[in-house]
């Protein structure tokens, strides 16, 4: 009865666990698997080379622009994405009237798909009869020139990832006391100094976790990129994660593309380790000083 | 007394003028942050001629259904929206008895490597779908499943995210419930279907309303496994027809306004449990 009652335990975790082994524990062995070997067009493992991969991903030209362009629209997505989420939850900080209709069009861009986003944004942006260039009086082919295809594909996921910015920043800011407010105004302390000396710094807990989620979000955009630009011009959206696409599904080229895999895995990994460490870092006096 | 009650009309008066900078604000903003959909929505309404010309058009002069009309016969749009409906609704109630069940383990029996198997878990969120989709793709078609509904939807009947959610649910749910009806002689999984899923509603809102949504909006997976029409889901579908020539760019988009409608719907009905079910203990700093 007990050894019954011990194994029926994990009759409850098997389905999840059957399925985590199958489609995630097992294809992310395979990846690194096949990221030592050499493949065939069926993706079929032929001829171990060790770490050849690694070094020949490593060295080469179009790697090193992915991962250039990949930092650079990071650094915008993130930057914008959450710069848009914190005006508006500040916006939506005190009530005002048609607060809850502002508040769900803010949060609404997470329920949107990437794919058809991109859409919307290509006919927005497009050179003749985009809406874009006819408001700012400009003649810029956003998507066709190299100089802008990032920023373009940039912009319209920094917009797309602000819905839940804009929740994780107006959740941190209902955990601020009232009273600190009402105390600084009694001082005579202005909107700015509020802004800076209580509202900012009580977010910080909430900052780094959202920090986080947007880099790991930014680091994996594929469809606006697909649909937008198709890694092009040239190669100046040629992201990580789309060129892993590229190699593995144009040109067959599985070992290399597990071998991009991988080392996405351990670039994201590491910069969650690294986070998680400098905010353990930050926290810890002040957790003593309490 | 009467000072307080003089105070009130004035503090009332106080608040309004200064909501009134703010709601202006907000309208700004809003409209800037809405711009992309509300266009997407005018251009679905305007006449092919009108779109292209060198005047700023904003707002259809003559709005027309055509764009909606030629959406749904010229293209198997209908097809692509049951088969993302199918795939979505499949997932989202996979995800919740999968999740909910491996929660209740997690959170209620007591057995062997209890722990260690749900960190092991909770570290699979470390890893981007994206180390893992190449050697999927080959799984699912060396065993002949591409093009079919199961291949859609069996990957994604679990989520590690959905039993972090669940079990944060039971985390507040009172254990003595649970003893007191095992020595009534209630079963586990009459425990679960009778007792804790009536009880967990709003886990299970919080779980539908993110999973359906991200089910819908599903992109990569989708494009890879599926080539024929009849498979394709709605991301694809219309993302696939852009090479269509440039006159049915408004059906097009009336296209895409139609397949953001279910999952921006469900976003706001859903909108509330979805806050709740995130931010209940998952972000509390």
């Amino acid at each position: 009865m007990r050894t019954w009652k011990r194994v029926s335990a994990y009759f409850f975790v098997l389905p999840c666990l059957a399925l985590f082994g199958v489609f995630l524990f097992y294809p992310f062995a395979k990846t690194i698997y096949l990221s030592l070997y050499k493949t065939n067009n069926l993706g079929q493992a032929q001829i171990y080379v060790g770490l050849d991969n690694y070094r020949e991903v490593l060295q080469s030209a179009s790697f090193h622009n992915s991962l250039k362009v990949t930092l650079i629209f990071v650094f915008i997505v993130v930057l914008v994405s959450m710069l848009m989420g914190l005006f508006n939850a500040l916006l939506c900080q005190k009530s005002f009237p048609g607060i809850r209709f502002f508040s769900t069009a803010y949060a609404l861009p997470m329920s949107i798909a990437s794919a058809s986003a991109a859409m919307i944004f290509r006919l927005m942006l497009d050179p003749t009869i985009g809406i874009v260039n006819k408001l700012l009086g400009l003649n810029i082919s956003w998507i066709q020139n190299p100089h802008y295809a990032l920023l373009s594909v940039a912009l319209l996921t920094a917009w797309l990832n602000s819905g839940i910015n804009f929740l994780y920043f107006s959740a941190g800011l209902t955990t601020i006391d009232e009273t600190l407010y009402e105390r600084a105004s009694v001082d005579g302390a202005n909107e700015w100094q509020k802004l800076f000396r209580i509202t900012l710094p009580s977010l910080r807990p909430i900052l780094f976790y959202t920090l986080v989620v947007n880099i790991i979000l930014a680091f994996q955009s594929f469809g606006q990129v697909k649909i937008l630009t198709s890694g092009g011009p040239g190669e100046s959206t040629n992201l990580i994660v789309f060129s892993i696409y590229r190699n593995a599904f144009f040109n067959f080229r599985f070992g290399t593309a597990a071998t991009e895999s991988v080392i996405l895995f351990f670039i994201i990994f590491i910069l969650t380790l690294l986070m998680f460490r400098s905010e353990n870092k930050n926290n810890s006096p002040k957790k003593e000083s309490k | 007394m009467s000072q307080a009650k003089k105070n009130i009309p004035q503090l009332q008066k106080r608040k309004a003028r200064h909501s009134f900078p703010l709601l202006i604000l907000n309208l700004i903003c809003g409209l800037f942050m809405l711009f992309p959909l509300l266009y997407a929505v005018s251009i679905a309404f305007m006449p092919s001629s009108e779109l292209f010309n060198m005047d700023l058009n904003l707002l259809p002069k003559q709005p027309t259904l055509e764009n909606f009309a030629s959406a749904l016969s010229k293209m198997p749009l209908g097809r692509f929206i049951l088969n993302s409906f199918i795939v979505s609704l499949a997932i989202t109630g996979g995800q919740i008895i999968s999740c909910s069940l491996a929660a209740f383990a997690f959170s209620f029996l007591d057995f062997k490597g209890k722990d260690g198997l749900f960190m092991l878990i909770m570290a699979t969120m470390m890893i981007p779908g994206e180390a893992t989709i190449i050697s999927n793709y080959l799984t699912v078609s060396s065993w002949q499943w591409l093009e079919s509904y199961k291949v859609l939807i069996v990957p994604y009947l679990t989520s590690a995210m959905g039993i972090f959610l669940f079990r944060q649910f039971y985390q507040n749910f009172p254990i003595s419930l649970y003893e007191a009806a095992r020595m009534d002689g209630c079963s586990n999984l009459r425990f679960i279907v009778t007792i804790l899923l009536p009880l967990s509603k709003p886990a299970i809102g919080a779980m539908a309303v993110y999973t359906f949504i991200n089910a819908w909006n599903m992109f990569m997976w989708p494009l890879l496994v599926t080539s024929s029409e009849k498979m394709r889901t709605v991301q694809i579908g219309i993302s696939m027809l852009d090479s269509v020539d440039s006159k049915s760019l408004t059906m097009m988009i009336a296209g895409v306004v139609l397949i953001i409608l279910p999952s921006i719907s469900i976003f706001i009905l859903g909108q509330k449990q979805l806050i709740k079910g995130m931010f209940n203990g998952a972000v509390k700093g």
